[in-house]
């Protein structure tokens, strides 16, 4: 009965001190090294461009917008409202010229059709379901899902106007 | 001989094997029979036909179930705290449960009743009474929230309460104890003849259901238990039942059930509203609470009134009569035509049923028995319509299936018993397990009840569910009364106490729920509608942050500058615009619940840091596959630090 006692504690020191010595060698903070050869991979593969920057204007996207001709010229009062729509319900995860918690829209209308723009903002669940392009950027940025800010379609249209003016 | 033995003992099994199948299929149906089930299973993915609003009695609140599947959807915090929506805790609802004795955060709920257009469900509102501390409130149905709460004065214990007429012109709410009015220092052996009942009739807005106490009857000191409307022929009246109309104030359940009979009131409300619009009735000094909610700021308010005018029901000649009813009755209830009154004395063998149109004639032709102080007393005779001789023991309640059958609650013989009106003959009779108080049937109290379904509120349960210990889930039944016999189909378990229940056709309330709130229309003060509003502001020891959520982080999510002895208000605004997408928020050692912020909505709770430290908060409600991520720090430093006060986010931080 007693050596098994015995056993035990032994055991339980060699845990105590297996503790000790662990907080002795304490680093502060921690780093995470990552394999450069990976990096250099990626960097080679032509899907390496993050889909962010991937360029595809045949792709409509899936929802309620499914054709959609732009005016060559830009609608001043109809981009104005769209600034103001964006600033209210968007920047909470857009900044216009960088990466936040999205992609920055800046350039935006050079990369995507008019109607994956609109569709993403009217339909970001679905789109970000079945849309291989929007499947790719949720994984782009963390899996930070696109809200739904259920914004009217006129008022998807006015920040797609906003869009074309950011250059 | 061996052999006459055996194929007796052959055939007795045999005999014995059909007579317990018989008896399975009979008293065990709803287990066994694939029928019973069918119906009241709902496909994965459809919804229910019906919404039942219980209430939840010594909790407090009002639950939401689906007919027929019996599945809970919402408790729907009333007269409670509720730390799960922050209801009582966040400081936008802490002055609905505001009385004229302070905070009161818990109250008795007993009997929810929806609100009515022509005498039809109408699905907009429920409201219900608080017994305890006397309160009436309304639920708003189009988000399922505790919108309004009104005190009632001169009252104790709330109880014949909160019935709409068939407009929803008033909810009435009768005082089940009598008490002094106004309240004063004196012996309670005093009671007889000092002590008064108030009958409160309080007016609803139609257009916003705003309540307001119109008038109360200052009546004689009984126990006014239930009440219910006129409709039809007979709207404009109310009727209530009495018990203890012997004045007693001591070993009530000897000294109150020595009368043969006590009263059901009739009330003709149109008369005294009358009155009391000509300039009727006697202003008293008072004071009540009136919390109301406001679904722009997010934010109740809490007023208290000081006066109130009461009626002495012998001014208004003809507008209050006492129908003498047997054996302290119970239910007070009015079928769909309005003109049938059942009272259900509940020490009485029998149900008395007493006729509009008689009592009409009885009071044209003067057939009285007598007076309670100066109030009519109509003879026994007079107006009553018939007698449902010894259906069983104990009646409690009746509700109607709109197609001229009743149906009665037996407590002590544990039934529901369908009798037909007119005949009074008793048609079918099924057990309850056990010892039911209340039934419901969808609109049961209108003109059109949906008579498909009886839903029994049990006051035992015992061995119908798994033991919980000495505390066990509340058993309700529901029944199917399509047929001519009625079928048990479910048991299922409620949260407790139920006393009552409403209920209407899912259609009625599915279009108009609102699935969020839009940010454009939010007036609360504190809301924060961009991140770029975002702020943190000192106001000497008070500091205010303004924060927003959105998927998935907070806005600021680091902050400093907060210091021991702060008292520090987190203004919360949901950014997102989508259905289903709360956010909640607290803090290490917060000293109140969590909130739990629709979409659109801005609450605040309270935080006074103790402790010198980097303390963080989080998003208490799983919001995205990014939630885990959801979290800030706020650092606190010593009440005499000079750190100054930043907030940021990300990219913004210095």
């Amino acid at each position: 009965m007693k050596t098994p006692l015995k056993l035990i504690a032994i055991l339980f020191t060699a845990l105590l001190l297996n503790c000790g010595g662990k907080e002795e060698k304490k680093k502060e903070g921690f780093s995470y090294e990552k394999k450069e050869t990976t990096v250099k991979k990626e960097v080679k593969k032509d899907e390496s461009i993050p889909p962010s920057k991937q360029i595809d204007l045949t792709n409509k996207g899936i929802g309620p917008i499914t054709s959609l001709t732009l005016d060559d010229k830009i609608d001043q009062k109809m981009a104005t409202h769209g600034g103001e729509v964006f600033k209210k319900l968007c920047t909470a995860c857009h900044r216009v010229d960088k990466k936040f918690i999205g992609p920055a829209p800046k350039g935006i209308t050079e990369r995507r059709s008019p109607e994956w723009i609109m569709n993403m903002i009217l339909n970001p669940v679905e789109m970000t379901q079945k849309d291989p392009l929007a499947k790719a950027l949720l994984m782009e940025f963390n899996g930070a899902p696109m809200a739904n800010q259920s914004l009217s379609e006129e008022d998807a249209r006015a920040v797609l106007e906003y869009f074309r003016t950011l250059k | 001989m061996k052999n006459i033995l055996k194929s007796a003992v052959a055939l007795l099994s045999v005999l014995v094997a059909f007579t317990s199948c018989n008896n399975t299929s009979n008293s065990n149906a709803g287990a066994l029979s694939s029928s019973a089930a069918e119906k009241v299973y709902v496909n994965p993915g459809e919804h229910d036909e019906f919404y039942a609003f219980i209430s939840g009695g010594f909790s407090g609140q009002l639950s939401v179930y689906g007919l027929p599947s019996g599945r809970l959807f919402k408790v729907i915090p009333v007269f409670s705290q509720d730390a799960e929506k922050a209801y009582g805790y966040n400081e936008e609802t802490k002055p609905m449960l505001n009385t004229s004795h302070g905070f009161v955060p818990w109250d008795d709920s007993h009997h929810p009743d929806i609100s009515q257009t022509n005498g039809v469900i109408d699905g907009r509102w429920v409201f219900i009474n608080g017994n305890n501390t006397p309160r009436i409130a309304k639920i708003d149905l189009s988000t399922f929230e505790t919108t309004e709460i009104i005190e009632v004065p001169n009252s104790a214990g709330n109880h014949s309460s909160s019935f709409v007429t068939e407009n929803t012109e008033y909810v009435v709410a009768g005082t089940r104890f009598s008490i002094p009015i106004p309240q004063k220092d004196m012996p309670i052996k005093d009671y007889k003849g000092n002590f008064k009942g108030a009958l409160s009739f309080i007016s609803v807005d139609p257009e916003h259901g705003h309540m307001d106490i119109k008038f109360q009857l200052i009546m004689p000191g009984f126990d006014y238990d239930l009440s219910h409307p006129g409709r039809g022929k007979s709207h404009g009246w109310f009727f209530f039942s009495t018990y203890n109309t012997e004045e007693a104030s001591t070993l009530m359940e000897v000294n109150a059930s020595q009368n043969d009979k006590d009263f059901i009131a009739a009330v003709n409300w149109k008369k005294i509203e009358e009155y009391v619009n000509n300039g009727g009735g006697t202003m008293m000094p008072a004071n009540y609470a009136h919390n109301v909610y406001d679904e722009s700021t997010h934010s109740a308010t809490s007023t208290m009134i000081k006066e109130v005018l009461t009626v002495n029901p012998l001014d208004v000649p003809g507008a209050v009569f006492l129908m003498p009813t047997p054996k302290s009755p119970h239910g007070c209830d009015v079928d769909p035509t309005g003109e049938y009154i059942v009272g259900s004395g509940k020490l009485s063998a029998n149900l008395t049923v007493h006729s509009f149109t008689k009592m009409l004639a009885a009071i044209e032709n003067e057939s009285f028995a007598g007076d309670a102080y100066g109030i009519p007393i109509i003879d026994f005779e007079a107006s009553l319509a018939g007698v449902v001789e010894q259906p069983g023991l104990g009646p409690l309640h009746t509700e109607f299936d709109g197609k001229g059958n009743a149906y009665t609650t037996f407590f002590i013989s544990s039934e529901v018993v369908k009798w037909k009106l007119g005949t009074w003959e008793v048609v079918d009779r099924q057990p309850c397990y056990y010892s039911v108080g209340h039934l419901m049937i969808p609109g049961g109290n209108s003109q059109k009840p949906f008579g498909k379904y009886v839903v029994a509120m049990n006051k035992i349960t015992k061995d119908r569910y798994l033991p919980t210990g000495p505390e066990v889930t509340q058993s309700a039944q529901l029944y199917d009364i399509s047929g001519d016999k009625m079928e048990l189909l479910l048991d299922f378990p409620t949260v407790g106490e139920p006393h009552y229940a409403a209920g209407c056709p899912a259609d009625l309330i599915k279009p108009r729920s609102k699935k969020l709130f839009k940010l454009e229309e939010n007036n609360h003060p504190y809301a924060t509608k961009t991140e770029a509003d975002t702020k943190v502001v000192r106001e000497g020891k008070d500091v205010h942050i303004y924060m927003t959520t959105i998927r998935s982080h907070f806005a600021p999510d680091n902050i400093e500058g907060i210091k021991v002895g702060d008292k520090v208000y987190f203004h919360i605004t949901n950014l997102e615009q989508d259905y289903d997408v709360p956010h909640g928020v607290s803090i290490i050692g917060a000293n109140t619940s969590e909130l739990l912020i629709m979409p659109g909505q801005t609450e605040t709770f309270v935080w006074e840091p103790k402790q010198v430290g980097v303390w963080p908060f989080y998003c208490t409600d799983f919001c995205s596959a990014l939630h885990q991520e959801m979290q800030g720090y706020v650092r606190v430093s010593a009440a005499n630090s000079s750190t100054p006060l930043r907030w940021s986010l990300g990219e913004d931080i210095e």
